[in-house]
C-alpha cells in the first residue's frame, strides 16, 4: 500500500516537472504584452459601461485611447473633465477639455399644451407608436409619452412627469447619449450645460407650417422667424419651419424668448425678470437667406474679447463665474459629436 | 369535408350584417382628396399642379419605380392643391386635392353596362394595360398587381387562384361583388389568365357565402378551366399562403413567393378592376366599401370613388359615430383604428367598421400562462408568445432565428391569448426592427 503511494507521487511529480517545463516555453513564445496603462485606465474609468463615449465599454475606450496615444476625441461623459484631468499623467498626454452637457427634451407638447384627439390603447412603446399615429395629440413630431428614453437612461437621471405626460431630465445627466439613441422622434438633444447651467433652447420640433403646427399644440414653433430676425449673434437658424439655436455661438442673451409669440423657446435656471426691464432695442440684424448650420457667420461687428480659459462653468468659484456669465462663452475647438 | 389550410387558424364570430344590402353607388363630395400613395412601394409622383383642370380618369400621378402604382382622378375638376394632408394614421402624406365638378370622361372610356366578352388583347398588352391603369391588390394589401404578373425567367406558373374568401368578420363587399358583379369578375379572370398563360384557375371560397358559390358555379360552368372551392370558415383563409395551402395542399416555403410553388393569388375585387381596366379602359377610380358596425343603423356596401371622404360614407349609412368608441380602416382582424373620420377612401379600404364603446378597449394585459394556444392558432407555426418577449427586447438577431418575418400579422394570436396579451404589437415592433437590420445588411 506504501509502495503504490509513492508511485503514485513520483508519476504526479514527474508529469508535473514536465508539464511546467512544456508550458514554460510554450508562455514564452506566445508571450502577449499588452500595455499595462491599459488595465490603469481602466481602473481609473468609473466602469458604467454605457457607451457614451462611442466604445463598447469601459475597457474597449481604454484600449482605444491608449493604442491612439492621444486624448483628442475621446471624452468620458461620466467622468468629465475631471476624469479626462486625472487620466493624463496616466497616459502623458494632454487632456483635452470639453464642456459639461446635458440632454433636453425639445418638445413641450404636456397634455396642457396639446391636449388628445383621440385615446391610444396599446402596449406604451415610443417606437412602436410612433409607426401606428402621429400620437394623442395630433402633433407627429411631438413627444409621444411612451417613456422609452427613461428606460435607456443607466443613471437614474430622468423620470416621467405624470402631470405633463413628457419625460424629464434631472440635473445628474452625464449626456451619455444612450436617450438620444433611444428617441424614435429625435427629441432629445446633448447640449452644453451653459454657464451656471443657464440655457436656452427651442423646446419644438415641429416642422408643419405655423397654422397646422399651433392647432396641435399651443406651444409650437410656429416658423415666424421673430428670434432669427432679432438673434444679434447669428446663432439661431431656420430650417423647415423651423428654429434651432446653435448653442456654440448662443450668449445667452434670451432676446429671442423675448420675441418668441408662442413660448417656444425655453429659457432654464435664469433670474426671474424684472417686471419690465428695458430692452436696447437694437435694430435686428438684416439677413438675407437662411444660413446653413455650420456655414460662416455673416460678417458683423467683433464683439467683446472672448476669454480663452478652459474653465468650465459648474466648477467655476461661485463668484468668479457671476462676473463672467456672458463671457464665460469661450471659443471652444472641442468638436461636439452630436448636431 | 370541406377544405381548409391545414395549420392553426381561428373562426371569429363573423357578424356579416351588410351581407344582404346591395350595392349603392355613393354621391360625389365637394372636395376629393387623391393621396399619391395609395399602394404598398415607392409613392408616384404627381403629374398636375395647383390649379390644373382633370378629367375623370386622367392620370394625375406616375408610378416611376419598379413597385409602385398610377393614379388616376377619380373626378372632373380644378385641382386646388397638392400639399401634405392628413392620413388615416395622423401623419401627413403627399395628396392631390379635387374641387369636384359634374363628371368628364376621358375620351376612350366605356360607360355602357355591356358585357364585352371576347379578350382582343394579347398577354403582353393585357398586362401593360393593368400597369397603366394603376390596379393594386384590392384585398387590402395593394400590392401592385402588374408585378405579379411579371412572371420573371425560369418560374412556372400552373395556377391562378382567386381569393373570394373574405374571411375578416363584418366585411362583405367581396360577397356582394361576386354575387352583383359574378360575370364581369369572371371575364376579369378570363383575362387574368391570358395575361398569365395558364388555363387553370380556382376561385376560393368560404362556406358562409352559399348564395355567392351557386352563383360563382353557374358562371363557371361556362368557362373552361375555371373551378369554384368551398372552403370551411376559418380565419386567416383569405392570406396568400393559407389559401394556397387549403386549395391545393401546396405549402409555400419561407421567405419564398407563390410563384416559386406555381401560383399566383388575386382578389376578386382585383379581378373586377381588370375587366373594367382591359375590356372597358376604365383606369382604377372606383371601389366597393362596407360600412359596418354595431353603431351604423344602415349597415351597407357602397361603391365609392377614390377620394372621397369617410365622414360621407358614415352619414349616408347613418353611422352614430359618437356611440362608436373606435372606427377601424379594414376589417376587425387586420384593420387600423381611424385617427379622425376626415380622411379620404384609398384603393385599399375595403371597409369601415364601427365598433360600439364596450368592445372597443382592450383588456388588462395579464401575465402569460404557458397555454400555448397562441402557437396552436399561429397559421404560419410559430411561436408568437416568444417572439413577442423578443420583440419587446428588440432583439433583432433572434428575432431573426425564430422567423419573425414569416408572421403575416394575422392577429389570431391575440383573439386567442386567455391573457389579453398585445402580441401582435410587441411582434409588429420586432419586425420592424428585424427588417431594418436586414435592409441594412443587403445593402452592404
Amino acid at each position: 500500500m506504501d509502495s503504490g503511494i509513492i508511485t503514485a507521487l513520483i508519476t504526479l511529480s514527474a508529469i508535473g516537472a514536465v508539464a511546467a517545463v512544456v508550458l514554460y516555453f510554450i508562455a514564452q513564445k506566445f508571450k502577449v504584452i499588452e500595455d499595462p496603462r491599459i488595465d490603469d485606465v481602466t481602473d481609473a474609468l468609473p466602469g458604467a459601461n454605457c457607451g457614451g463615449c462611442g466604445y463598447a465599454g469601459c475597457r474597449a475606450f481604454a484600449e482605444a485611447m491608449v493604442k491612439e496615444g492621444t486624448m483628442e476625441g475621446f471624452f468620458c461623459p461620466v467622468g468629465g473633465n475631471d476624469l479626462m484631468k486625472s487620466l493624463s499623467p496616466l497616459l502623458g498626454v494632454e487632456a483635452v477639455e470639453k464642456k459639461p452637457q446635458i440632454a433636453v427634451l425639445r418638445c413641450n407638447g404636456s397634455v396642457k399644451n396639446s391636449p388628445a384627439k383621440y385615446s391610444y390603447d396599446g402596449p406604451n412603446n415610443c417606437t412602436f407608436t410612433h409607426t401606428l399615429s402621429s400620437g394623442e395629440g395630433g402633433c407627429m413630431y411631438g413627444c409621444l409619452g411612451g417613456g422609452e428614453c427613461v428606460d435607456a437612461c443607466d443613471f437614474d437621471a430622468m423620470y416621467m412627469d405624470p402631470e405633463t405626460g413628457l419625460p424629464v431630465v434631472k440635473d445628474n445627466c452625464v449626456a451619455c447619449n444612450a436617450c438620444v439613441l433611444a428617441c424614435p422622434r429625435d427629441l432629445l438633444e446633448l447640449r452644453n450645460r451653459g454657464p451656471k447651467d443657464k440655457r436656452i433652447f427651442v423646446a419644438c420640433m415641429n416642422q408643419e407650417k405655423g397654422g397646422p403646427a399651433k392647432k396641435n399644440c399651443s406651444v409650437a414653433c410656429i416658423g415666424c422667424a421673430a428670434c432669427f430676425k432679432v438673434c444679434p449673434h447669428d446663432a439661431i437658424t431656420m430650417n423647415n419651419n423651423l428654429a434651432y439655436i446653435d448653442y456654440e455661438k448662443c450668449t445667452l442673451c434670451r432676446k429671442c424668448v423675448e420675441v418668441c409669440p408662442t413660448d417656444a423657446i425655453h429659457e432654464i435656471n435664469f433670474k426671474p425678470r424684472p417686471p419690465k426691464a428695458e430692452v436696447p432695442k437694437k435694430e435686428p440684424v438684416k439677413k438675407a437667406v437662411v444660413v446653413e448650420e455650420g456655414a460662416a457667420p455673416a460678417p458683423k461687428p467683433a464683439k467683446a474679447p472672448r476669454t480663452e480659459s478652459v474653465e468650465v462653468a459648474v466648477e467655476k468659484p461661485k463668484a468668479a463665474s457671476e462676473a463672467s456669465d456672458k463671457k464665460e462663452e469661450n471659443s471652444s475647438e472641442n468638436q461636439n459629436n452630436n448636431q | 369535408m370541406l377544405k381548409t389550410f391545414r395549420i392553426g387558424g381561428v373562426h371569429p364570430k363573423e357578424n356579416k350584417m351588410s351581407a344582404s344590402a346591395p350595392i349603392e353607388v355613393m354621391e360625389h363630395p365637394k372636395r376629393a382628396v387623391v393621396p399619391v400613395s395609395q399602394h404598398l412601394g415607392v409613392p408616384a409622383t404627381a403629374l398636375v399642379k395647383k390649379g390644373d383642370f382633370v378629367k375623370t380618369g386622367q392620370m394625375i400621378a406616375k408610378g416611376e419605380a419598379f413597385i409602385s402604382a398610377n393614379v388616376h382622378s377619380p373626378f372632373t375638376g380644378k385641382v386646388f392643391r397638392v400639399e401634405e394632408t392628413l392620413d388615416s394614421t395622423g401623419f401627413r402624406r403627399m395628396a392631390i386635392i379635387i374641387d369636384v365638378e359634374p363628371d368628364n370622361w376621358m375620351e376612350g372610356i366605356d360607360l355602357s353596362s355591356d358585357l364585352k366578352r371576347e379578350i382582343d388583347l394579347s398577354p403582353e398588352e393585357i398586362v401593360k394595360k393593368i400597369h397603366e391603369s394603376g390596379i393594386v391588390g384590392m384585398g387590402g394589401a395593394t400590392f401592385p398587381t402588374h408585378v405579379k404578373y411579371m412572371v420573371p425567367e425560369g418560374k412556372k406558373v400552373e395556377y391562378l387562384i382567386i381569393n373570394g374568401v373574405e374571411c375578416e368578420p363584418y366585411l362583405t363587399s367581396d360577397h356582394r361583388l361576386m354575387l352583383e358583379k359574378g360575370e364581369e369578375m369572371m371575364i376579369g379572370i378570363a383575362i387574368l389568365m391570358k395575361g398569365l398563360k395558364v388555363n387553370k384557375c380556382i376561385i376560393g371560397v368560404e362556406n358562409n357565402k352559399p348564395d355567392a358559390i351557386a352563383h360563382l358555379k353557374d358562371i363557371a360552368s361556362k368557362y373552361q378551366g375555371i373551378s369554384v372551392e368551398a372552403l370551411k370558415v376559418q380565419y386567416p383563409q383569405g392570406g396568400e399562403k393559407q389559401l394556397i395551402d387549403a386549395v391545393l395542399r401546396r405549402q409555400v416555403p419561407a421567405g419564398k413567393l407563390p410563384l416559386d410553388v406555381g401560383c399566383v393569388v388575386n382578389n376578386v375585387g382585383t379581378c373586377f378592376a381588370v375587366y373594367e381596366a382591359v375590356q372597358k379602359n376604365k383606369p382604377l377610380i372606383e371601389r366597393i366599401v362596407t360600412v359596418t358596425g354595431k353603431p351604423v343603423k344602415k349597415p351597407s356596401n357602397f361603391m365609392v370613388r377614390i377620394g372621397t371622404p369617410v365622414d360621407m360614407l358614415l352619414a349616408k349609412a347613418e353611422a352614430d359615430v359618437e356611440a362608436s368608441g373606435k372606427i377601424i380602416n379594414g376589417g376587425p382582424m387586420m384593420g387600423k383604428a381611424l385617427v379622425t373620420t376626415d380622411v379620404p377612401v384609398t384603393k385599399g379600404t375595403s371597409g369601415i367598421l364601427l365598433m360600439a364603446k364596450a368592445e372597443s378597449n382592450r383588456n388588462e394585459e395579464q401575465n402569460c400562462i404557458r397555454c400555448s394556444k397562441c402557437t396552436t392558432v399561429c397559421p404560419q407555426g410559430l411561436e408568437p408568445h416568444l417572439l413577442k418577449i423578443l420583440g419587446k427586447r428588440m432583439d433583432a438577431e433572434a428575432c431573426e432565428v425564430e422567423r419573425i418575418m414569416d408572421c403575416i400579422e394575422c392577429g389570431s394570436c391575440v383573439y386567442t391569448c386567455p391573457a389579453q396579451i398585445p402580441l401582435l404589437d410587441y411582434i409588429r415592433i420586432g419586425k420592424a426592427k428585424t427588417g431594418a437590420m436586414i435592409r441594412n445588411r443587403s445593402r452592404k
